[in-house]
Protein backbone atom coordinates (compact mmCIF):
# COMPACT_ATOMS: atom_id res chain seq x y z
CA UNK A 1 0.00 0.00 0.00
CA UNK A 2 2.84 2.41 0.89
CA UNK A 3 4.41 2.24 -2.58
CA UNK A 4 1.11 3.11 -4.19
CA UNK A 5 0.48 5.98 -1.74
CA UNK A 6 3.92 7.34 -2.49
CA UNK A 7 3.33 7.00 -6.21
CA UNK A 8 0.08 9.00 -6.06
CA UNK A 9 1.79 11.52 -3.81
CA UNK A 10 4.59 11.90 -6.36
CA UNK A 11 2.07 12.39 -9.17
CA UNK A 12 -0.37 14.71 -7.43
CA UNK A 13 1.36 16.21 -4.38
CA UNK A 14 3.60 18.68 -6.23
CA UNK A 15 5.90 18.64 -3.23
CA UNK A 16 9.02 20.74 -2.94
CA UNK A 17 11.12 17.62 -2.31
CA UNK A 18 11.45 14.07 -3.70
CA UNK A 19 8.79 11.79 -2.20
CA UNK A 20 11.49 9.18 -1.47
CA UNK A 21 13.11 11.60 0.99
CA UNK A 22 9.92 11.95 3.04
CA UNK A 23 9.47 9.87 6.16
CA UNK A 24 6.15 8.21 6.99
CA UNK A 25 5.48 10.71 9.76
CA UNK A 26 6.82 13.87 8.11
CA UNK A 27 4.32 16.72 7.76
CA UNK A 28 3.36 16.85 4.08
CA UNK A 29 2.08 20.40 4.36
CA UNK A 30 5.51 21.50 5.55
CA UNK A 31 6.92 19.64 2.56
CA UNK A 32 4.89 21.90 0.29
CA UNK A 33 1.52 20.16 -0.08
CA UNK A 34 -0.96 22.94 -0.92
CA UNK A 35 -4.71 22.75 -0.34
CA UNK A 36 -5.14 22.66 -4.11
CA UNK A 37 -2.72 19.72 -4.45
CA UNK A 38 -4.30 17.94 -1.50
CA UNK A 39 -7.62 17.87 -3.40
CA UNK A 40 -5.89 16.19 -6.35
CA UNK A 41 -4.13 13.85 -3.95
CA UNK A 42 -7.52 12.80 -2.53
CA UNK A 43 -8.91 12.21 -6.03
CA UNK A 44 -5.79 10.29 -7.04
CA UNK A 45 -5.98 8.08 -3.96
CA UNK A 46 -9.70 7.43 -4.50
CA UNK A 47 -8.93 6.26 -8.02
CA UNK A 48 -5.85 4.21 -7.16
CA UNK A 49 -7.48 2.37 -4.26
CA UNK A 50 -11.02 2.38 -5.65
CA UNK A 51 -12.45 3.98 -2.53
CA UNK A 52 -14.41 7.09 -1.66
CA UNK A 53 -13.27 9.13 1.28
CA UNK A 54 -16.34 9.74 3.42
CA UNK A 55 -17.06 13.31 4.42
CA UNK A 56 -15.62 12.93 7.93
CA UNK A 57 -12.21 12.05 6.45
CA UNK A 58 -12.11 15.05 4.13
CA UNK A 59 -10.03 17.23 6.37
CA UNK A 60 -6.47 18.45 6.57
CA UNK A 61 -5.43 15.94 9.28
CA UNK A 62 -6.22 12.92 7.11
CA UNK A 63 -3.62 13.92 4.54
CA UNK A 64 -1.02 15.32 6.91
CA UNK A 65 1.43 12.38 6.73
CA UNK A 66 1.91 9.18 4.76
CA UNK A 67 1.02 7.30 7.97
CA UNK A 68 -2.27 9.16 8.37
CA UNK A 69 -3.17 8.48 4.73
CA UNK A 70 -2.34 4.79 5.22
CA UNK A 71 -4.53 4.68 8.33
CA UNK A 72 -7.47 6.22 6.49
CA UNK A 73 -7.08 3.91 3.50
CA UNK A 74 -6.79 0.84 5.74
CA UNK A 75 -10.07 1.77 7.35
CA UNK A 76 -11.72 2.13 3.95
CA UNK A 77 -10.29 -0.96 2.26
CA UNK A 78 -10.48 -3.17 5.35
CA UNK A 79 -6.75 -3.90 5.09
CA UNK A 80 -5.12 -4.03 8.50
CA UNK A 81 -2.33 -1.53 9.10
CA UNK A 82 0.92 -3.49 8.98
CA UNK B 1 -43.47 38.28 32.62
CA UNK B 2 -40.03 37.76 31.16
CA UNK B 3 -38.51 40.75 29.50
CA UNK B 4 -37.37 39.25 26.18
CA UNK B 5 -34.40 41.57 25.88
CA UNK B 6 -33.18 40.72 29.35
CA UNK B 7 -31.89 37.25 28.61
CA UNK B 8 -30.14 38.52 25.53
CA UNK B 9 -28.47 41.34 27.44
CA UNK B 10 -26.94 38.86 29.88
CA UNK B 11 -25.04 37.20 27.04
CA UNK B 12 -24.37 40.25 24.98
CA UNK B 13 -24.46 43.08 27.48
CA UNK B 14 -21.31 44.61 26.05
CA UNK B 15 -22.48 44.20 22.47
CA UNK B 16 -25.62 46.30 22.77
CA UNK B 17 -23.74 49.25 24.25
CA UNK B 18 -21.13 49.07 21.53
CA UNK B 19 -23.68 48.86 18.77
CA UNK B 20 -25.31 51.98 20.19
CA UNK B 21 -21.91 53.75 20.23
CA UNK B 22 -21.29 52.67 16.66
CA UNK B 23 -24.69 53.97 15.56
CA UNK B 24 -23.96 57.30 17.22
CA UNK B 25 -20.51 57.63 15.64
CA UNK B 26 -21.79 56.46 12.26
CA UNK B 27 -24.43 59.20 12.20
CA UNK B 28 -22.37 62.03 13.70
CA UNK B 29 -18.84 61.40 12.36
CA UNK B 30 -18.61 58.65 9.73
CA UNK B 31 -21.51 59.75 7.52
CA UNK B 32 -20.65 63.47 7.42
CA UNK B 33 -17.02 62.71 6.42
CA UNK B 34 -17.84 60.02 3.82
CA UNK B 35 -18.04 62.20 0.69
CA UNK B 36 -14.81 63.99 1.60
CA UNK B 37 -12.98 60.73 2.38
CA UNK B 38 -14.10 59.39 -1.00
CA UNK B 39 -13.26 62.49 -3.02
CA UNK B 40 -9.77 62.94 -1.60
CA UNK B 41 -9.06 59.21 -1.16
CA UNK B 42 -8.02 60.04 2.38
CA UNK B 43 -7.89 57.98 5.55
CA UNK B 44 -11.06 58.50 7.66
CA UNK B 45 -9.01 59.73 10.59
CA UNK B 46 -11.89 61.30 12.51
CA UNK B 47 -13.97 58.11 12.27
CA UNK B 48 -11.17 55.89 13.56
CA UNK B 49 -10.38 58.37 16.35
CA UNK B 50 -14.05 58.43 17.39
CA UNK B 51 -14.09 54.64 17.49
CA UNK B 52 -10.89 54.62 19.53
CA UNK B 53 -12.48 57.01 22.01
CA UNK B 54 -15.46 54.65 22.37
CA UNK B 55 -13.07 51.65 22.62
CA UNK B 56 -14.64 50.02 19.58
CA UNK B 57 -11.31 48.68 18.30
CA UNK B 58 -11.09 46.11 21.10
CA UNK B 59 -14.65 44.76 21.12
CA UNK B 60 -13.54 41.28 20.00
CA UNK B 61 -10.87 40.97 22.69
CA UNK B 62 -12.02 38.69 25.53
CA UNK B 63 -13.05 40.29 28.79
CA UNK B 64 -10.18 38.58 30.65
CA UNK B 65 -7.81 40.79 28.63
CA UNK B 66 -9.90 43.92 29.13
CA UNK B 67 -11.90 43.80 25.90
CA UNK B 68 -15.65 43.66 25.52
CA UNK B 69 -15.78 40.00 24.53
CA UNK B 70 -18.30 40.70 21.81
CA UNK B 71 -19.51 37.95 19.50
CA UNK B 72 -18.87 37.89 15.75
CA UNK B 73 -22.54 38.69 15.13
CA UNK B 74 -22.22 41.79 17.26
CA UNK B 75 -19.08 42.94 15.47
CA UNK B 76 -20.74 42.19 12.14
CA UNK B 77 -23.67 44.39 13.16
CA UNK B 78 -21.25 47.26 13.89
CA UNK B 79 -19.62 46.77 10.49
CA UNK B 80 -23.02 46.96 8.78
CA UNK B 81 -23.94 50.15 10.65
CA UNK B 82 -20.66 51.78 9.57
CA UNK B 83 -21.08 50.44 6.03
CA UNK B 84 -24.36 52.28 5.61
CA UNK B 85 -22.49 55.57 6.06
CA UNK B 86 -19.02 54.96 4.60
CA UNK B 87 -17.84 51.72 3.03
CA UNK B 88 -14.16 52.67 3.41
CA UNK B 89 -14.51 53.24 7.15
CA UNK B 90 -16.49 50.01 7.53
CA UNK B 91 -13.88 48.08 5.53
CA UNK B 92 -11.02 49.44 7.64
CA UNK B 93 -12.92 48.51 10.80
CA UNK B 94 -13.71 45.05 9.40
CA UNK B 95 -10.10 44.40 8.35
CA UNK B 96 -8.86 45.48 11.76
CA UNK B 97 -11.28 43.09 13.47
CA UNK B 98 -10.17 40.24 11.20
CA UNK B 99 -6.60 40.71 12.47
CA UNK B 100 -7.80 40.94 16.07
CA UNK B 101 -9.74 37.70 15.58
CA UNK B 102 -6.58 35.94 14.35
CA UNK B 103 -4.64 37.10 17.41
CA UNK B 104 -7.44 36.20 19.83
CA UNK B 105 -8.00 32.74 18.37
CA UNK B 106 -4.44 31.72 17.46
CA UNK B 107 -2.24 33.65 19.88
CA UNK B 108 -0.01 32.87 22.84
CA UNK B 109 0.79 34.42 26.22
CA UNK B 110 2.90 37.10 24.51
CA UNK B 111 0.18 37.81 21.95
CA UNK B 112 -2.31 38.12 24.82
CA UNK B 113 -0.03 40.77 26.34
CA UNK B 114 -0.14 42.65 23.05
CA UNK B 115 -3.93 42.41 22.94
CA UNK B 116 -4.26 43.70 26.50
CA UNK B 117 -1.63 46.46 26.36
CA UNK B 118 -1.89 47.66 22.78
CA UNK B 119 -5.26 46.70 21.31
CA UNK B 120 -7.27 47.31 24.49
CA UNK B 121 -4.93 49.76 26.24
CA UNK B 122 -3.93 51.95 23.31
CA UNK B 123 -6.69 50.98 20.86
CA UNK B 124 -4.04 49.99 18.32
CA UNK B 125 -5.17 49.71 14.70
CA UNK B 126 -4.07 46.47 12.98
CA UNK B 127 -3.55 45.98 9.25
CA UNK B 128 -2.68 43.00 7.12
CA UNK B 129 -0.15 42.14 4.40
CA UNK B 130 -1.05 38.79 2.91
CA UNK B 131 -0.61 39.44 -0.81
CA UNK B 132 2.85 39.55 -2.31
CA UNK B 133 4.30 40.70 -5.61
CA UNK B 134 5.22 37.82 -7.89
CA UNK B 135 3.08 35.06 -6.38
CA UNK B 136 0.11 35.47 -8.72
CA UNK B 137 -2.36 36.64 -6.11
CA UNK B 138 -2.55 33.37 -4.18
CA UNK B 139 -2.44 34.44 -0.53
CA UNK B 140 -1.80 30.87 0.53
CA UNK B 141 1.73 31.00 -0.86
CA UNK B 142 4.58 33.30 0.04
CA UNK B 143 7.88 34.07 -1.55
CA UNK B 144 9.40 36.02 1.34
CA UNK B 145 10.58 34.14 4.42
CA UNK B 146 11.13 34.72 8.11
CA UNK B 147 14.87 34.86 8.70
CA UNK B 148 16.99 34.85 11.82
CA UNK B 149 17.91 38.32 13.03
CA UNK B 150 21.48 39.61 12.93
CA UNK B 151 22.00 39.02 16.64
CA UNK B 152 20.45 35.58 16.30
CA UNK B 153 17.71 36.31 18.83
CA UNK B 154 14.75 37.36 16.77
CA UNK B 155 13.48 37.57 13.22
CA UNK B 156 13.84 39.82 10.22
CA UNK B 157 11.38 39.86 7.36
CA UNK B 158 11.30 41.66 4.01
CA UNK B 159 8.21 41.59 1.84
CA UNK B 160 7.09 43.34 -1.33
CA UNK B 161 3.37 43.80 -0.67
CA UNK B 162 1.36 45.19 -3.61
CA UNK B 163 -1.49 46.25 -1.29
CA UNK B 164 -1.60 47.11 2.39
CA UNK B 165 -4.84 48.79 3.35
CA UNK B 166 -4.27 51.76 5.69
CA UNK B 167 -0.72 50.44 6.17
CA UNK B 168 0.60 53.92 6.76
CA UNK B 169 -1.88 54.48 9.59
CA UNK B 170 -1.63 51.10 11.30
CA UNK B 171 0.06 50.48 14.64
CA UNK B 172 0.92 46.92 13.66
CA UNK B 173 0.69 44.75 10.54
CA UNK B 174 0.12 41.01 10.39
CA UNK B 175 2.38 39.69 7.64
CA UNK B 176 2.43 36.25 6.03
CA UNK B 177 5.76 34.68 5.10
CA UNK B 178 7.35 31.29 4.63
CA UNK B 179 8.25 29.71 7.97
CA UNK B 180 11.99 29.80 7.18
CA UNK B 181 14.17 30.32 4.09
CA UNK B 182 14.11 26.55 3.36
CA UNK B 183 10.30 26.25 3.54
CA UNK B 184 8.16 25.63 0.44
CA UNK B 185 5.86 28.51 -0.62
CA UNK B 186 2.76 27.05 1.07
CA UNK B 187 4.37 26.53 4.50
CA UNK B 188 3.50 29.94 5.91
CA UNK B 189 3.37 31.63 9.27
CA UNK B 190 1.68 34.85 10.38
CA UNK B 191 3.93 37.47 11.97
CA UNK B 192 2.84 40.39 14.12
CA UNK B 193 5.03 43.30 12.97
CA UNK B 194 4.85 46.33 15.24
CA UNK B 195 5.18 49.86 14.04
CA UNK B 196 8.37 50.69 15.92
CA UNK B 197 10.16 47.72 14.35
CA UNK B 198 8.70 48.23 10.93
CA UNK B 199 9.87 50.20 7.93
CA UNK B 200 7.38 50.84 5.12
CA UNK B 201 8.49 52.19 1.78
CA UNK B 202 5.55 53.02 -0.52
CA UNK B 203 5.78 51.47 -3.99
CA UNK B 204 2.54 52.78 -5.51
CA UNK B 205 -0.34 55.15 -4.96
CA UNK B 206 -4.03 54.47 -4.32
CA UNK B 207 -6.37 56.14 -6.78
CA UNK B 208 -9.21 53.70 -7.36
CA UNK B 209 -12.87 53.67 -8.33
CA UNK B 210 -14.07 52.73 -4.87
CA UNK B 211 -12.96 52.06 -1.30
CA UNK B 212 -10.81 55.11 -1.79
CA UNK B 213 -10.57 55.87 1.91
CA UNK B 214 -8.92 52.53 2.69
CA UNK B 215 -5.65 54.05 1.38
CA UNK B 216 -4.20 50.75 0.15
CA UNK B 217 -0.98 51.34 -1.80
CA UNK B 218 1.85 48.85 -2.08
CA UNK B 219 4.80 48.88 0.29
CA UNK B 220 8.18 47.29 0.70
CA UNK B 221 8.08 46.00 4.26
CA UNK B 222 11.13 45.59 6.43
CA UNK B 223 10.29 44.25 9.85
CA UNK B 224 12.07 42.76 12.79
CA UNK B 225 11.05 41.59 16.23
CA UNK B 226 11.18 38.81 18.81
CA UNK B 227 10.34 35.22 17.82
CA UNK B 228 7.25 35.45 20.05
CA UNK B 229 5.73 37.75 17.40
CA UNK B 230 5.39 34.73 15.10
CA UNK B 231 2.00 33.13 15.73
CA UNK B 232 2.55 29.54 16.87
CA UNK B 233 0.05 27.83 14.55
CA UNK B 234 0.63 27.29 10.82
CA UNK B 235 -1.00 30.00 8.69
CA UNK B 236 -2.89 27.24 6.86
CA UNK B 237 -4.91 26.63 10.03
CA UNK B 238 -5.26 30.31 10.92
CA UNK B 239 -6.50 30.99 7.40
CA UNK B 240 -8.99 28.12 7.32
CA UNK B 241 -10.41 28.73 10.78
CA UNK B 242 -10.29 32.48 11.12
CA UNK B 243 -8.67 34.75 8.51
CA UNK B 244 -10.67 33.52 5.52
CA UNK B 245 -14.11 32.90 7.05
CA UNK B 246 -14.04 36.02 9.23
CA UNK B 247 -12.88 38.11 6.25
CA UNK B 248 -15.74 36.90 4.09
CA UNK B 249 -18.17 37.29 6.96
CA UNK B 250 -17.23 40.86 7.85
CA UNK B 251 -16.68 42.03 4.27
CA UNK B 252 -20.19 40.76 3.48
CA UNK B 253 -21.52 42.96 6.24
CA UNK B 254 -19.75 45.97 4.71
CA UNK B 255 -21.59 45.18 1.47
CA UNK B 256 -24.84 44.66 3.36
CA UNK B 257 -24.34 48.18 4.71
CA UNK B 258 -23.76 49.57 1.19
CA UNK B 259 -26.89 47.77 0.02
CA UNK B 260 -28.89 49.12 2.94
CA UNK B 261 -27.82 52.68 2.13
CA UNK B 262 -28.84 52.29 -1.52
CA UNK B 263 -32.20 50.75 -0.59
CA UNK B 264 -32.98 53.55 1.79
CA UNK B 265 -32.27 56.17 -0.92
CA UNK B 266 -34.55 54.31 -3.36
CA UNK B 267 -37.23 53.91 -0.70
CA UNK B 268 -37.29 57.58 0.12
CA UNK B 269 -37.35 58.42 -3.60
CA UNK B 270 -40.46 56.29 -4.15
CA UNK B 271 -42.18 57.70 -1.05
CA UNK B 272 -41.58 61.21 -2.35
CA UNK B 273 -43.06 60.21 -5.71
CA UNK B 274 -46.10 58.77 -3.93
CA UNK B 275 -46.68 61.99 -2.02
CA UNK B 276 -46.88 63.92 -5.28
CA UNK B 277 -49.80 61.81 -6.53
CA UNK B 278 -51.67 60.27 -3.62
CA UNK B 279 -53.88 57.36 -4.65
CA UNK B 280 -51.69 56.15 -7.51
CA UNK B 281 -48.83 53.69 -7.16
CA UNK B 282 -45.63 55.33 -8.44
CA UNK B 283 -44.14 53.47 -11.44
CA UNK B 284 -41.04 52.50 -9.46
CA UNK B 285 -42.94 51.15 -6.47
CA UNK B 286 -43.00 47.57 -7.76
CA UNK B 287 -39.30 47.73 -8.52
CA UNK B 288 -38.77 48.95 -4.95
CA UNK B 289 -40.60 45.91 -3.58
CA UNK B 290 -38.34 43.69 -5.70
CA UNK B 291 -35.32 45.61 -4.45
CA UNK B 292 -36.32 45.14 -0.83
CA UNK B 293 -36.71 41.41 -1.49
CA UNK B 294 -33.13 41.34 -2.78
CA UNK B 295 -31.92 43.26 0.25
CA UNK B 296 -33.68 40.83 2.58
CA UNK B 297 -31.98 37.94 0.78
CA UNK B 298 -28.57 39.52 1.25
CA UNK B 299 -29.31 40.22 4.92
CA UNK B 300 -30.43 36.62 5.46
CA UNK B 301 -27.34 35.29 3.70
CA UNK B 302 -24.87 37.36 5.71
CA UNK B 303 -26.56 36.90 9.08
CA UNK B 304 -26.87 33.16 8.51
CA UNK B 305 -23.14 33.08 7.81
CA UNK B 306 -22.43 34.88 11.09
CA UNK B 307 -24.51 32.30 12.95
CA UNK B 308 -22.84 29.47 11.02
CA UNK B 309 -19.41 30.77 11.91
CA UNK B 310 -20.26 31.21 15.57
CA UNK B 311 -21.70 27.73 15.92
CA UNK B 312 -18.67 26.21 14.19
CA UNK B 313 -15.97 28.41 15.66
CA UNK B 314 -15.28 26.29 18.73
CA UNK B 315 -15.22 23.06 16.73
CA UNK B 316 -11.95 22.62 14.85
CA UNK B 317 -13.36 19.48 13.20
CA UNK B 318 -16.23 21.36 11.58
CA UNK B 319 -13.99 24.27 10.63
CA UNK B 320 -11.43 22.00 9.03
CA UNK B 321 -14.04 20.24 6.94
CA UNK B 322 -14.90 21.04 3.35
CA UNK B 323 -18.60 21.97 3.65
CA UNK B 324 -17.69 24.80 6.03
CA UNK B 325 -14.93 26.08 3.75
CA UNK B 326 -17.18 25.89 0.69
CA UNK B 327 -20.00 27.72 2.47
CA UNK B 328 -17.75 30.53 3.71
CA UNK B 329 -16.12 30.82 0.27
CA UNK B 330 -19.37 31.03 -1.64
CA UNK B 331 -20.81 33.52 0.84
CA UNK B 332 -18.24 35.97 -0.52
CA UNK B 333 -19.19 35.30 -4.14
CA UNK B 334 -22.94 35.60 -3.49
CA UNK B 335 -22.80 38.69 -1.29
CA UNK B 336 -20.37 40.56 -3.54
CA UNK B 337 -22.54 39.85 -6.59
CA UNK B 338 -25.77 40.82 -4.85
CA UNK B 339 -24.51 44.17 -3.62
CA UNK B 340 -23.80 45.35 -7.18
CA UNK B 341 -27.24 44.16 -8.28
CA UNK B 342 -28.93 45.95 -5.39
CA UNK B 343 -27.18 49.29 -5.94
CA UNK B 344 -27.86 49.05 -9.70
CA UNK B 345 -31.57 48.39 -9.09
CA UNK B 346 -31.72 51.30 -6.65
CA UNK B 347 -30.13 53.54 -9.28
CA UNK B 348 -32.75 52.54 -11.83
CA UNK B 349 -35.50 53.36 -9.36
CA UNK B 350 -34.14 56.83 -8.62
CA UNK B 351 -33.16 57.54 -12.22
CA UNK B 352 -31.05 60.56 -13.09
CA UNK B 353 -31.14 61.84 -9.52
CA UNK B 354 -29.03 58.84 -8.53
CA UNK B 355 -26.81 59.05 -11.60
CA UNK B 356 -25.93 62.68 -10.95
CA UNK B 357 -22.96 63.25 -8.66
CA UNK B 358 -24.39 66.56 -7.39
CA UNK B 359 -27.79 65.42 -6.15
CA UNK B 360 -28.92 64.39 -2.69
CA UNK B 361 -29.90 60.99 -4.14
CA UNK B 362 -26.54 60.29 -5.77
CA UNK B 363 -25.56 56.62 -5.72
CA UNK B 364 -22.22 57.06 -7.47
CA UNK B 365 -20.02 56.36 -4.49
CA UNK B 366 -22.10 53.36 -3.42
CA UNK B 367 -21.93 51.89 -6.93
CA UNK B 368 -18.17 52.41 -7.17
CA UNK B 369 -17.65 50.87 -3.74
CA UNK B 370 -19.97 47.96 -4.56
CA UNK B 371 -17.91 47.03 -7.61
CA UNK B 372 -14.84 46.54 -5.42
CA UNK B 373 -16.53 43.61 -3.69
CA UNK B 374 -16.08 41.08 -6.49
CA UNK B 375 -12.44 42.09 -7.01
CA UNK B 376 -10.91 42.01 -3.54
CA UNK B 377 -9.82 38.37 -3.67
CA UNK B 378 -11.31 37.88 -7.12
CA UNK B 379 -14.54 35.91 -7.29
CA UNK B 380 -13.14 33.84 -10.15
CA UNK B 381 -10.36 32.61 -7.87
CA UNK B 382 -12.81 31.79 -5.11
CA UNK B 383 -15.14 29.97 -7.51
CA UNK B 384 -12.14 28.02 -8.79
CA UNK B 385 -11.16 26.96 -5.25
CA UNK B 386 -14.75 26.06 -4.40
CA UNK B 387 -15.11 24.05 -7.60
CA UNK B 388 -11.99 22.09 -6.64
CA UNK B 389 -13.38 21.36 -3.18
CA UNK B 390 -16.73 20.27 -4.60
CA UNK B 391 -14.92 17.60 -6.63
CA UNK B 392 -14.22 15.66 -3.47
CA UNK B 393 -16.87 16.86 -1.03
CA UNK B 394 -19.79 14.46 -0.84
CA UNK B 395 -22.22 16.14 1.48
CA UNK B 396 -24.65 18.95 1.02
CA UNK B 397 -24.02 22.27 2.64
CA UNK B 398 -27.06 22.77 4.80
Amino acid sequence: MDDEIRQVLAEQGKLAVEVSTIGDDDDLYRAGLTSHASINLMLGLEDAFDVEFPQHMLRKKTFETISSIRLALSELTGTPVR
Amino acid sequence: MIEPRLSWRVDGAAGTDQLASAERIAASVVGPAAADVDRDARFPKEAIEAMRAERLLSVLVPQRLGGAGSTFSQVAAIVEVLGRQCASTAMIYAMHQIQVACLVRHGSAEIDDFLRDEVVGRQALLASATTEAGIGGDVRTSSCAVEAGAEGDGFVLRKNAPVISYGQYADAILVTARRCPESPPSDQVLVLCRRRQLNLEPTSGWDTLGFRGTCSPGFLIEASGPLSAILPQPYADISARTMLPVSHLLWSHVWLGIAGAAVSVAHSHVRNEARKKPGTLPPAAIALAELVAQHLELAALTRDAAARYESASADTEVMGALPFAIAMNLLKVSASTKVVDIVTRAMRICGMAAYREDSSETLGRLLRDAHGAALMVNNDRILNNSAQMLLVSKEGLS
